[in-house]
C-alpha cells in the first residue's frame, strides 16, 4: 500500500524526523489561506507517484495569490495517470544540502537495507547508474536493528559539519519507523541540511507491506489503494488475483506463474491476452465468480482456461467453470487444458456436461483460442 | 535444501485442515512424518503421530530433522522460530501473506544456525521415489516420476506443469525444489540451482523462474560455471509494469525485474531460454546429446 507525502511525513514526524510545516488542501482557495499563514510556500501535487516535478506538480509561491494560481493549474492536472485532487502546501525552506536516505526490505541480503548518499533530490535510479560509489548501504538484522555507531559510519567522511551527527540521528529514527510500520520502502527525498543546519525531511515516500496492513488499523486508512478498474474492484472484493490487459484473449488459470505463463503463450502464438486473472492457492474454490467476471469483460471474444493442479484441485476448479458456463451460457469458444491433481475427473466432468475434451497442451488450447480470436474479428470487420 | 526419505520430519499445524489432508499423502509417498504440532492438542494422535505443543516439546519427546509449517501467516515467525531454537536442521515454511519483516527475521535467525529454509509461499519440494514436503502431487506418476532433471521453481502451478512436461518428453526428476513468489525468501533460485548442480543423479536442470527481483540473474552466474545444462523459462513476459503479477514478488519496476533482463542474463551464461513450457523436453534432448 503506498502512502502519499502528505499522510506519509505524520508519521515521520511521529519518530522525531522533523518535516515542514504545511497544509492539505482541495481548492486554489485553501492554498492562498494556507499560504498567507505559512510565508512563501510549496505548492505540492498529492498523487502516489514519483516524477511530480517533472510533470510541473511542484512549485514555489511567494504570495498567497501565487499560491492559488499555481493550486489551480495543478488541481485536476493528469501527472502518470493519477489525477490530482488535493495539494499539500508546505513553507519553504533555506537548503544548503541535499541528502538521500532510505531503508528497504532486500532481497539480495534477505534483509533491511539502509541507503545514504549526499547526492539527494534525483531519482535513485539515476543516482545508481551514475554515480554508485556515492550510494552508500548498510545491510541490517532485523533482529538487532541498526545501531546508532552503524549511523555515524554510514554518514561520516560527507563533509556534513556541525550537521553530521543530525543526520545520523534521522537515519536511525527512519530506521525505527521503517520498522514500526512494517514498510517495504521508507524513503526520504531530499533529505535536506538547512542553512542553520536543521535536519528536514522535505518529501518522503512510504510503502507499507500489504501483508501486514491488518497489523498497522490505526494508520492503514490513510494509504491510497492502487487504482483499478471497475471490474478489478469486483475482483478484489471477491478476492480474486484479476488485472485487465487490452487485449481480446480471455485467461483463467490457477496460480500466479501459471496464469502469467497463459498470457505469455498467448501472446507468443500471436495473440492479445485480455487479462490476468488467477484462482490459484485457497481461492481455487472461486471459479464460478471468476468465470462471470471474465465473461463481464465485452473485449474478450475467446477464452482459454488453463489449468494445472497441485495445491488446487482441477476437479472443483471446472466444477466451478462448468457451473458458470451453463448459468450464463456465454456464446464465445472456450479452450481447456487441464492436468495435474484432479485432471482425470475434471477430464471427465468436461466431457459429460459440456461434452467438451481439453486440448493437450496448452500451447494447444492458447493457439486455438487465438486463431478463435482472429476469426471473431474477421467475421466483426465483415458485419460492420 | 533437498529432503530425504530418511530425514525425520515434523509438520506444524498439523491437524488444519490443509495440514491433515497433505500429511497423509505425504505419509502415503513416504515422507517420514514422526511427529507434528498444535497449541491445544497436545498429548493427542493425529495422523498416526503424536501432536506436541511446541517443536521443543517433539525435538525432546520425538526428535526430527526438518520442520514443515502449515502454519497461518501471522503466526509463522513464532513458529519458525520455536523449530529452529528447538535445532530443527531445515524447515519447509509454505504459507503465503507472511509480513516480509517476519520472514527476514526468522531468515537472519535461521542463517545464524546455518538452517536452510525454503519458502515462504511455496508448494514445497519433491524427491522423487523418497519423500515430498508440502502441496505438491508427487503421487501423480504423469506429474512426478524419478529421473536426472533437477527442477527449481518460484511457481508451484507452473513447476507442476514443467515436471509434467518433463515426464511427457520421457524425462523425470531428480528432485523439484519450489523456492516461492515471495519477493524475500530462504532459498534462492541461485541457492536451489546450486543444490541441484550438487544432487547425486541430476544430468540437468530446468529452472522455471518469472519476472520480479533479480534472483534469475544472479542464477545465471552460477549456471555458467556448470558442466550440466540449464534451460529456463521466464513467466510474465507479456505482463504490465508496476502491477504485481498474482506473486508478491512479481512485479517489474522501471527495467528491475524485467522478463529482457533475465533473458538475456541466461542467454548470456549460454542457458536455453523457451519460449513455452511445452518446449522443454524438446530443449533437454538438445543439450543432452551434446
Amino acid at each position: 500500500m503506498n502512502f502519499e507525502e502528505h499522510a506519509a511525513k505524520p508519521l515521520l514526524a511521529r519518530h522525531g524526523i522533523a518535516v515542514p510545516e504545511g497544509t492539505l488542501a482541495a481548492t486554489p482557495d485553501d492554498a492562498a489561506s494556507a499560504a498567507a499563514r505559512l510565508g512563501p510556500v510549496v505548492v505540492k501535487a498529492q498523487v502516489p507517484t514519483g516524477k511530480r516535478g517533472k510533470a510541473g506538480g511542484i512549485r514555489l509561491a511567494a504570495t498567497p495569490d501565487e499560491a492559488r494560481s499555481h493550486a489551480s493549474a495543478i488541481l485536476g492536472m493528469d501527472i502518470a495517470g493519477h489525477r490530482v485532487g488535493k495539494v499539500l502546501v508546505e513553507a519553504q525552506m533555506p537548503i544548503a544540502r541535499e541528502l538521500y536516505a532510505a531503508v528497504l526490505n532486500d532481497p539480495a541480503s534477505k534483509g533491511p537495507l539502509v541507503m545514504f548518499s549526499t547526492e539527494g533530490g534525483m531519482d535513485i535510479e539515476e543516482m545508481a547508474a551514475t554515480a554508485p560509489e556515492k550510494l552508500r548501504r548498510h545491510a541490517v538484522d532485523i533482529r538487532h536493528g541498526f545501531a546508532p555507531s552503524a549511523a555515524r559510519a554510514l554518514v561520516k567522511d560527507r563533509a556534513l559539519g556541525a550537521a553530521e551527527s543530525k543526520v545520523a540521528d534521522a537515519l536511525v529514527r527512519l530506521y525505527a519507523a521503517y520498522a514500526a510500520l512494517d514498510a517495504e520502502l521508507l524513503e526520504i527525498n531530499p533529505l535536506i541540511v538547512t542553512r542553520d543546519e536543521r535536519v528536514i525531511a522535505l518529501d518522503c515516500k512510504f510503502v507499507m507491506d500489504d501483508c501486514a496492513l491488518v497489523r498497522h488499523p490505526d494508520i492503514a486508512g490513510a494509504g491510497t489503494p492502487d487504482k483499478l478498474s471497475e471490474r478489478e474492484e469486483r475482483a478484489k472484493s471477491a478476492r480474486l488475483k484479476y488485472i485487465e490487459l487490452d487485449g481480446n484473449v480471455g485467461v483463467l488459470a490457477n496460480g500466479a506463474g501459471l496464469t502469467m505463463t497463459t498470457m505469455d503463450v498467448v501472446r507468443h502464438h500471436g495473440g492479445r491476452p485480455a487479462n490476468f486473472l488467477e484462482i490459484g492457492g485457497e481461492s481455487y474454490t472461486q471459479a464460478k465468480p471468476a468465470l462471470e467476471l471474465l465473461l463481464s469483460n465485452p473485449n474478450i471474444s475467446t477464452l482459454v482456461v488453463n489449468f494445472c493442479g497441485a495445491f488446487a484441485r482441477t476437479d472443483v476448479m471446472t466444477q466451478g467453470v462448468i457451473e458458470a458456463i451453463e448459468a450464463l451460457k456465454p456464446a464465445l469458444p472456450i479452450f481447456f487444458s487441464v492436468h495435474g491433481t484432479g485432471d482425470e475427473e475434471a477430464v471427465k466432468l468436461l466431457k459429460d456436461r459440456l461434452n467438451v475434451t481439453p486440448l493437450p497442451t496448452m500451447d494447444d488450447a492458447c493457439k486455438a483460442a487465438v486463431e478463435a480470436a482472429v476469426a471473431v474479428q474477421a467475421i466483426s470487420e465483415h458485419m460492420r | 535444501m533437498i529432503l530425504r526419505g530418511s530425514d525425520r520430519v515434523l509438520v506444524m499445524g498439523i491437524t488444519g485442515k490443509q495440514g491433515t489432508f497433505w500429511t497423509e499423502r505425504m505419509q502415503a509417498y513416504g515422507t517420514r512424518i514422526v511427529a507434528g504440532t498444535n497449541p491445544s492438542k497436545a498429548g493427542t494422535l493425529h495422523c498416526g503421530v503424536p501432536v506436541f505443543a511446541t517443536a521443543r516439546d517433539a525435538m525432546q519427546g520425538a526428535g526430527y530433522d526438518v520442520a514443515i509449517l502449515f502454519t497461518p501467516p501471522l503466526m509463522v515467525k513464532e513458529a519458525a522460530l520455536d523449530a529452529i531454537d528447538a535445532g530443527a536442521k531445515g524447515l519447509v515454511v509454505l504459507a503465503e501473506h507472511i509480513p516480509v519483516h517476519d520472514v527476514m527475521y526468522f531468515i537472519a535467525a535461521a542463517r545464524e544456525r546455518g538452517v536452510p529454509i525454503v519458502g515462504p509461499n511455496t508448494t514445497g519440494t519433491v524427491t522423487p521415489g523418497e519423500c515430498f514436503a508440502g502441496f505438491m502431487p508427487a503421487f501423480n506418476e504423469r506429474i512426478i516420476r524419478k529421473g536426472t532433471v533437477g527442477v527449481v521453481s518460484r511457481s508451484g502451478s507452473l513447476g507442476t506443469l514443467f515436471c509434467l512436461n518433463l515426464v511427457q518428453a520421457g524425462f523425470g526428476q531428480s528432485a523439484f525444489i519450489g523456492i516461492g513468489g515471495d519477493p524475500i525468501i530462504g532459498t534462492t533460485t541461485r541457492e536451489a540451482l546450486v543444490a541441484l548442480d550438487n544432487f547425486p543423479g541430476t544430468a540437468a536442470v530446468v529452472i522455471v523462474g518469472e519476472i520480479g527481483g533479480a534472483m534469475e540473474e544472479e542464477a545465471a552466474e552460477y549456471a555458467k560455471t556448470m558442466q550440466k545444462p540449464v534451460v529456463a523459462f521466464i513467466a510474465g513476459g507479456a505482463a504490465p509494469q508496476g502491477r504485481k503479477m498474482g506473486h508478491a514478488g512479481a512485479i517489474v519496476m522501471g527495467n528491475k525485474g524485467s522478463y529482457a533482463s533475465k533473458r538475456a542474463a541466461l542467454e548470456a551464461a549460454g542457458v536455453a531460454v523457451l519460449d513455452t513450457p511445452s518446449d522443454v523436453g524438446a530443449a533437454l534432448n538438445t543439450r543432452l546429446s551434446r
